[in-house]
């Protein structure tokens, strides 16, 4: 089961690596984590995806990282109507105006921009859920030749009135 | 506002924190500190031999007390040293504040001489820590530790301190904080009120009920509410290893330790049980055996002031959130006030179950012509002791025998370390023992391979005239590990076997203590009570017990709770 935790806790040294060493100590997966100061500079949001096997194990999670002594709110995102973004920049090479249009048009499709390029190489920027990113990079690589992937991982936040706030 | 440096800070921090004794060894980035504590009336300093030594004294100090352990040791080895104490102390939720040098704050990262990432070495198993970047943190970093090392699920907590922001030279406004509150640590202790009312209404329905109490009740120093609940509604109760103590061992009630080495009545009734209900203990696998089979029947009640240990390893299906002592204690006012009470027929009949199982005896043993048997050791230490004695333990079967063979009066009486299973503990925990408790006698149970985990403490007993009894538990090899080798691997002792113990009267005697050899079971009272009877000297008591003997009842692997070997050649039939 794919679940997505956001946590706020203190923007304190040493905070982030007691939330990676948990994951690694108790044998959790993290398949993405980004953190990064709120609006309030002594505190930081941290987005998690993870891949629980049940319930219990994700409910443990939870109650793990709420014990960090720095960690002041844990909530699961999923379970609730949320939004989550990735950010992804990926780096193609075109050879041929034909090449080039059909990147142009899946970059427009997808409603992507592209925010350089040189001779041969597009850098493109695309927002949007993780599977949106995947399916992206997949017609790009029947279009182009794919040069370069960096990924940001998944923020995630509620919809409606819920909000994480110390 | 007095002057400080970050040296004087850290001493004054501690005086103003009431600490009295402090464990430790110095080295070149702790100098200033150490040259504070030289100046100060107020804090008495143990050094010893070996850091993990300064650690396990801290921990018992803190056992036997109640009160936070604290250690100071130098940066690099000074500190790595100290993992293995704090490990053993993260995983019996001891409150430790431990204080590392580091080499300045300018050569951090650099590979400097005796650098090590104390924070990141530490990290798995402290309940947080604090690097001082300056000095003006280090009153605020103190209070913090001891706050958080004291509360809620307690703990061991490091604090760093590099070299540059001790230097005396450096002088700063000091002021100790009166309290702290931190926005992300608010540890719950008081159940709630929902919960307490469904716990009190399935406790009193439940037809054949268990009070599983383990160390957390020790802890929360909730042994007369543990007591008062169990006579109330004339419970069982059986104790984890780490709850022993926490309810009286000689009481009627009392059914026993429980788990792998847990008396045959006490498993027998967790296995049979419709209500397990417990107190500050945490299913640990040397409790359930296999979870899949564990205690079929029962619904599940558990109290922990750590809502991890909920649900981790057995699922509650009464979670309550809170310190054993006053969860419990708002249950009794609930019954109190409600004049509630439970069905005393079906308890009576779940008691003569249980008095059966009772009668099996089980831990009734074989003596022999030739030889003397750890559990005659244990028992004969009770008699000489009269009961009264701090016990504190190392690692393996003399372990077990103490455990199951001296019935515990009260709680941090028995001072052991139970989820790490450190040998080498067991003598500098009879030293922390003794110093917080000097009129009170103190007794090390210890085998010839954990004795010898940390025997140059003896050194520092010999220094500070620490005077306690240290009790060898002697078979010439790895007892529990030969024991596993005959059960399960075909009998084969892979580096079981001690081939060279030590002579250790005459090492005793090296360190101008008195050693006492014990070969046959008529030397051995009179030994006990010569041991006893001189109060100021460490007397040093090496028995040789029978090597082939066994710890029975023993759990089988894979199996319930009441699926047990009672002996070489009896076991439950599973």
């Amino acid at each position: 089961m794919r679940r997505i935790i956001a946590v706020l806790l203190e923007n304190e040294s040493g905070a982030l690596s007691r939330v990676v060493g948990l994951f690694s100590q108790r044998a959790y997966n993290i398949e993405s984590l980004t953190v990064s100061p709120t609006n309030d500079k002594t505190l930081s949001r941290m987005t998690i995806t993870t891949d629980v096997v049940n319930h219990a194990e994700l409910e443990q999670m939870m109650k793990q990282l709420h014990k960090l002594v720095d960690v002041l709110r844990v909530t699961e995102l999923t379970q609730s109507a949320h939004v989550e973004r990735e950010l992804l920049l990926v780096k193609v090479r075109t050879v041929g105006s034909e090449a080039r249009e059909e990147v142009k048009r899946t970059c427009d499709i997808y409603r992507g921009q592209i925010v350089d390029i040189t001779q041969n190489l597009y850098t493109i920027q695309l927002t949007g859920a993780g599977a949106k990113l995947d399916a992206f990079i997949a017609t790009m690589d029947d279009a182009s030749e794919i040069v370069e992937v960096v990924r940001s991982g998944v923020c995630g936040i509620a919809r409606g009135d819920k909000a994480l706030r110390a | 506002m007095e002057m400080l440096s970050g040296a004087e800070m850290v001493v004054r921090s501690l005086q103003d924190e009431g600490i009295e004794h402090i464990f430790g060894y110095p080295g070149g980035s702790v100098l200033d500190i150490y040259d504070a504590i030289f100046q100060s009336d107020k804090i008495e300093h143990y050094l010893v031999r070996h850091e993990q030594a300064a650690v396990h004294m801290a921990d018992a100090y803190s056992r036997s007390t109640g009160k936070v352990g604290c250690v100071l040791v130098t940066a690099g080895p000074g500190a790595t040293n100290c993992i293995t104490g704090i490990a053993t102390a993260y995983m019996d939720s001891i409150p430790l504040v431990v204080l590392s040098g580091q080499v300045p704050t300018f050569w951090i990262g650099d590979d400097a001489f005796q650098e090590t990432d104390m924070i990141g070495v530490s990290r798995p198993v402290v309940k947080h820590s604090f690097s001082c970047r300056t000095a003006e943190e280090i009153p605020m970093a103190i209070k913090k530790a001891f706050y958080i090392a004291s509360t809620g699920r307690p703990g061991p907590v490091v604090i760093e301190l590099p070299k540059d922001v001790q230097n005396p030279l450096n002088k700063f406004p000091y002021e100790y904080p009166e309290s702290v509150s931190l926005r992300s640590y608010n540890p719950t202790l008081s159940g709630h009120k929902g919960q307490i009312k469904r716990a009190v209404a399935a406790l009193l329905s439940a037809r054949k009920p268990v009070l599983y109490v383990g160390g957390g009740a020790i802890i929360a120093n909730a042994s007369k509410q543990v007591l008062e609940l169990a006579e109330k509604l004339n419970l069982p109760v059986t104790n984890t290893l780490m709850g022993l103590g926490a309810f009286p061992g000689e009481h009627k009630q009392f059914i026993g330790m429980l788990g792998m080495h847990g008396n045959y009545e006490a498993n027998k009734s967790m296995h049979n049980a419709d209500l397990i209900f417990s107190c500050g203990a945490r299913f640990d696998d040397r409790v359930t055996n296999n979870v899949e089979k564990f205690c079929p029947h029962a619904k599940i009640m558990h109290i922990d002031i750590d809502p991890t240990s909920i649900s981790k390893n057995i699922h509650a299906d009464l979670p309550i959130v809170g310190s054993v002592e006053v969860v419990l204690q708002q249950m009794l006012d609930l019954i109190d006030e409600t004049q509630a009470t439970n069905d005393s027929e079906s308890i009576n009949a779940w008691w003569d179950q249980i008095n059966e199982w009772r009668a099996k005896d089980c831990l009734a043993y074989k003596t022999s012509e030739t030889h003397i048997k750890p559990q005659q050791v244990i028992q004969c230490l009770y008699k000489v002791t009269k009961g009264d004695a701090i016990v504190t333990s190392d690692v393996g079967q003399h372990q077990m025998v103490a455990a199951q063979y001296y019935p515990f009066k009260e709680p941090r009486q028995w001072i052991n370390s139970g989820g790490a299973g450190t040998m080498g503990f067991g003598l500098p925990a009879a030293m922390g023992c003794k110093i917080a408790f000097p009129d009170r006698p103190v007794v090390c149970v210890t085998g010839d391979g954990s004795i010898q985990m940390n025997i140059q403490e003896l050194s520092t007993c010999m220094q500070y005239n620490i005077p306690l009894v240290i009790l060898l538990l002697n078979n010439r090899s790895l007892g529990m590990v030969k024991q596993w080798q005959k059960m399960f691997y075909g009998g084969r002792q892979s580096h079981s076997y001690m081939d060279s113990v030590p002579d250790f009267v005459k090492l005793s005697e090296a360190y101008n203590h008195i050693g006492i050899k014990v070969d046959k079971i008529e030397e051995l009272e009179p030994a006990l009570t010569r041991a006893f009877e001189l109060k100021d000297r460490v007397v040093f008591v090496d028995v040789a017990i029978d090597p082939e003997e066994h710890v029975y009842p023993m759990q089988i692997k894979s199996g319930s709770m009441e699926d047990m070997y009672l002996s070489k050649t009896e076991k439950t039939d599973a």
